[in-house]
C-alpha cells in the first residue's frame, strides 16, 4: 500500500502539489493520468525519494519515505523515471544487470543471471543484448530502462510515461507484462499515462491529477466521462462505451 | 586483449631496465654487481614509478570524467595538478624543511578542496552544452596554476616550479618513489567501488532508486582522485593527458562499466607512461627529455585522432 497525506510540494514559490491525499491499495495497477504539467512526475518522484519531501507524508509498505536508508528502499520500488538521459557507454545486458544491484551488491549469483536473462527476453531485447545504450534507438533505449525496473524484481513499480516512443505492439506489450505482474505476483503498479485508452484498457484503477491535486478516482468505467475530459484536460473529445469500457474518441 | 596487454607492458618494463645513459646488457646482471646495484637502485625504480603513475593517472581520469559526466576533464589539468603544487609550495614557504609526508598532506589537502570547488562550479552547467565543462575545467585550472606562480615569485620559489609543474622521472630512485606505491592503492581502491560508480554514470537518481548512496560514494572517489593527483605531483610533478587519453581510448573499446574498464586503464596508463619515459631517455640521449613533455606530444597526437574518428563516427 502506497500512502500519501497532505503532501504540498513548491519550487521555488511556484506550488506545484497543494495537499494530495491518495491511498494506492496493494496488488493490481493504478494509472496516472492528468494534463502535462499537473505534477504527476513530481509526485512520483517524491514517493520514489528522489526529491525531498517538504511537506506531507508518504508511505511504501509501512516505509517512511525520507526515513528509511535508500539501500532498503530499492528492494521495495523500482522507478522508471520520465526522461533518462544517459551518456555513459554501457552495454544493454550490462544496463540491464544493475536492476539486480540491490539484492547482489556486487555478487551477483545464477538467480540474477536468470533474471536479467528473462528480463531481457521478455523486452525483446535480446539480439541488442551486446550493443551499447548509444546504438540503438529511442524505443529500444525505454525498453531497456523498462527492462531495468522489471529486473529490479520490487513488489512495487513506478513507471513514468514509459510508453513514450514505443510502437503499438511495444506498447501493448509492456502494459500486458504489467498487467501479468499485478495479476499473477500481486506486484503494485503505478503508471503514469497519457493515452487515456491505455489507461481504460489495462488499469484497475485511475487517479486524475489536475494543478497539483487529484482531480477524480476510481474505475475507468466511473472515471473517464465526458465532463472529466472537458474539465480536466479542457478539450471535448466524446467517450464511448466498446465492449463495456470507456474509449474515448480522439 | 588484457592478456596482451600484460604481456606487452611486461616486455616494455624489461626493455626500459636496459635503457639509459650507462649501457646495462641483460648478461651483466649476472656478472657486473655494478650494473645489478644500477638496476636495483635507479633503473627498477623508475620503472615501478613510470607504471604506476600511468595506471594512477589513467583511472583518477575516467573516474573524474564520471563524475563530472564529461568526457574531455581530467584531474590533473583541471585544479586538482595545480592545487597539488600550491599544496607543496604553501608548505615549503610556511615550514622550509617539512618533511615529505607533510608535503603529502599539503598537496592531497589541497587538490581536494580544489576537486571540490571544480564539482560545484561544473554542477549547474547544461549537459546539453558537453563544451562548457572542459572549458570552465581549463579556466579554473588556469585561474589556481596562476596563484602558484603568484605565490612562488612571491616566495622566490621559481627555480622549483618546474620540479612540480612539469613531471619526469630522471630523478627518480630507490627511496625516492615509493609514495606511488599509496597512489597505486588508492587507485586500486576504486576497484571496491566499481559497481557503484558505473551505477552513478547512469545518474543520480538512476544510482538511489538502485539503492547507492550517492554521497558516499562521490565523495569517496573525489578522494581517490585527489590524493593520487597530489601524490604523483609529490613524486614526480605534473603528467598531464594520460587521464584524458587513455579513459577515451578504453571506454570506445570497453565501455564505461568500470569493472570491465578500469583493469584496461590502468594496463593502458601504465603502459603509456613508460613508453612515454623510455622515448625521453631514447630521443636524446646522452639527454633526458621530461616524461611531462613527450606524453603531452603522444597524448595529443592520440586525442586528436580520437576526436577526428569521433566527429566520423557521430
Ligand atoms: N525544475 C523545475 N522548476 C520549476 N518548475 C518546475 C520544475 N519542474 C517541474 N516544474 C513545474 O512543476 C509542475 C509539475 O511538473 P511535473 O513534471 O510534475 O508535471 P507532469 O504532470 O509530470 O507533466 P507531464 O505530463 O508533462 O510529464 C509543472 O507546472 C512544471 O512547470
Ligand atoms: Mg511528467
Amino acid at each position: 500500500m502506497i500512502e500519501i497525506e497532505a503532501l504540498h510540494h513548491s519550487i521555488g514559490k511556484a506550488p506545484i502539489l497543494n495537499g494530495v491525499d491518495l491511498v494506492i491499495p496493494e496488488g493490481g495497477m493504478t494509472a496516472l493520468i492528468g494534463p502535462n504539467g499537473a505534477g504527476k512526475s513530481t509526485l512520483l518522484s517524491l514517493v520514489a525519494r528522489l526529491r525531498k519531501i517538504q511537506s506531507g507524508h508518504i508511505r511504501v509498505a509501512g516505509h517512511a519515505v525520507g526515513q528509511v536508508s535508500d539501500q532498503d528502499l530499492a528492494r521495495v520500488l523500482a522507478v522508471m523515471p520520465q526522461e533518462t538521459r544517459v551518456s555513459a557507454r554501457l552495454r544493454v545486458a550490462d544496463l540491464v544487470s544493475f536492476g539486480r544491484y540491490p539484492w547482489h551488491r556486487g555478487r551477483p549469483g545464477k538467480a540474477d543471471h536468470a533474471i536479467v536473462d528473462r528480463a531481457l527476453e521478455r523486452f525483446s531485447l535480446d539480439p541488442l543484448r551486446e550493443r551499447f545504450l548509444d546504438e540503438i534507438s529511442g524505443g529500444q533505449k525505454q525498453r531497456a530502462f523498462a527492462a531495468l525496473a522489471y529486473a529490479q524484481d520490487t513488489p512495487y513499480l513506478l513507471l513514468d510515461e514509459p510508453l513514450n516512443n514505443l510502437d503499438i505492439a511495444a506498447a501493448r506489450d509492456l502494459m500486458r507484462l504489467m498487467r501479468e505482474l499485478a495479476d499473477e505476483e500481486g506486484r503494485t503498479i503505478v503508471i503514469v499515462l497519457h493515452d487515456i485508452n491505455y489507461a481504460a484498457a489495462f488499469a484497475d484503477r485511475l487517479v486524475v491529477m489536475k494543478d497539483g491535486r487529484i482531480a477524480a478516482q476510481g474505475t475507468p468505467g466511473d472515471v473517464i466521462t465526458d465532463t472529466m475530459i472537458g474539465e480536466v484536460f479542457g478539450t471535448q473529445a466524446g467517450v464511448r462505451m466498446v465492449d463495456g469500457r470507456p474509449v474515448v474518441i480522439v | 586483449m588484457r592478456l596482451f596487454g600484460l604481456g606487452l607492458l611486461a616486455l616494455m618494463a624489461i626493455c626500459s631496465l636496459f635503457l639509459g645513459v650507462a649501457d646495462v646488457a641483460p648478461g651483466d646482471v649476472f656478472r657486473d654487481a655494478e650494473a645489478r646495484a644500477l638496476i636495483w637502485e635507479s633503473r627498477l625504480p623508475r620503472t615501478l614509478a613510470a607504471m604506476l603513475a600511468g595506471a594512477g593517472l589513467a583511472i583518477t581520469g575516467q573516474i573524474m570524467q564520471l563524475l563530472a559526466r564529461n568526457r574531455f576533464v581530467e584531474p590533473m589539468t583541471a585544479g586538482a595538478g595545480q592545487s597539488a603544487a600550491l599544496g607543496i609550495l604553501v608548505i615549503t614557504l610556511l615550514v622550509p624543511g617539512a618533511p615529505i609526508w607533510a608535503k603529502m598532506v599539503a598537496s592531497s589537502g589541497a587538490a581536494l578542496v580544489s576537486s571540490l570547488g571544480l564539482m560545484a562550479l561544473i554542477r549547474p552547467l547544461p549537459p546539453t552544452q558537453p563544451l562548457l565543462v572542459p572549458l570552465v575545467a581549463l579556466v579554473y585550472g588556469g585561474v589556481i596554476g596562476a596563484v602558484v606562480t603568484f605565490v612562488a615569485y612571491q616566495g622566490d620559489m621559481m627555480q622549483f616550479l618546474g620540479v612540480w609543474l612539469t613531471g619526469e622521472l630522471s630523478g627518480v630512485l630507490r627511496g625516492r618513489y615509493e609514495l606511488l606505491w599509496i597512489a597505486a592503492i588508492a587507485s586500486a581502491a576504486t576497484f571496491l567501488i566499481a559497481d557503484r560508480l558505473t551505477l552513478l554514470s547512469l545518474g543520480e537518481d538512476t544510482a538511489r532508486t538502485l539503492g547507492v548512496n550517492v554521497g558516499r560514494i562521490t565523495a569517496a572517489a573525489i578522494v581517490a582522485v585527489s590524493v593520487v593527483t597530489a601524490l604523483v605531483v609529490v613524486t614526480l610533478g605534473a603528467i598531464p593527458f594520460v587521464g584524458l587519453v587513455v579513459p577515451n581510448l578504453v571506454v570506445r573499446m570497453a565501455g564505461d562499466n568500470l569493472r570491465r574498464a578500469l583493469p584496461l586503464t590502468a594496463l593502458a596508463g601504465a603502459l603509456i607512461v613508460l613508453v612515454a619515459d623510455m622515448l625521453g631517455r631514447w630521443i636524446r640521449a646522452p639527454y633526458e627529455v621530461p616524461v611531462a613533455t613527450t606524453i603531452s606530444v603522444i597524448g595529443a597526437l592520440i586525442f586528436l585522432v580520437l576526436i577526428r574518428r569521433g566527429a566520423a563516427r557521430v
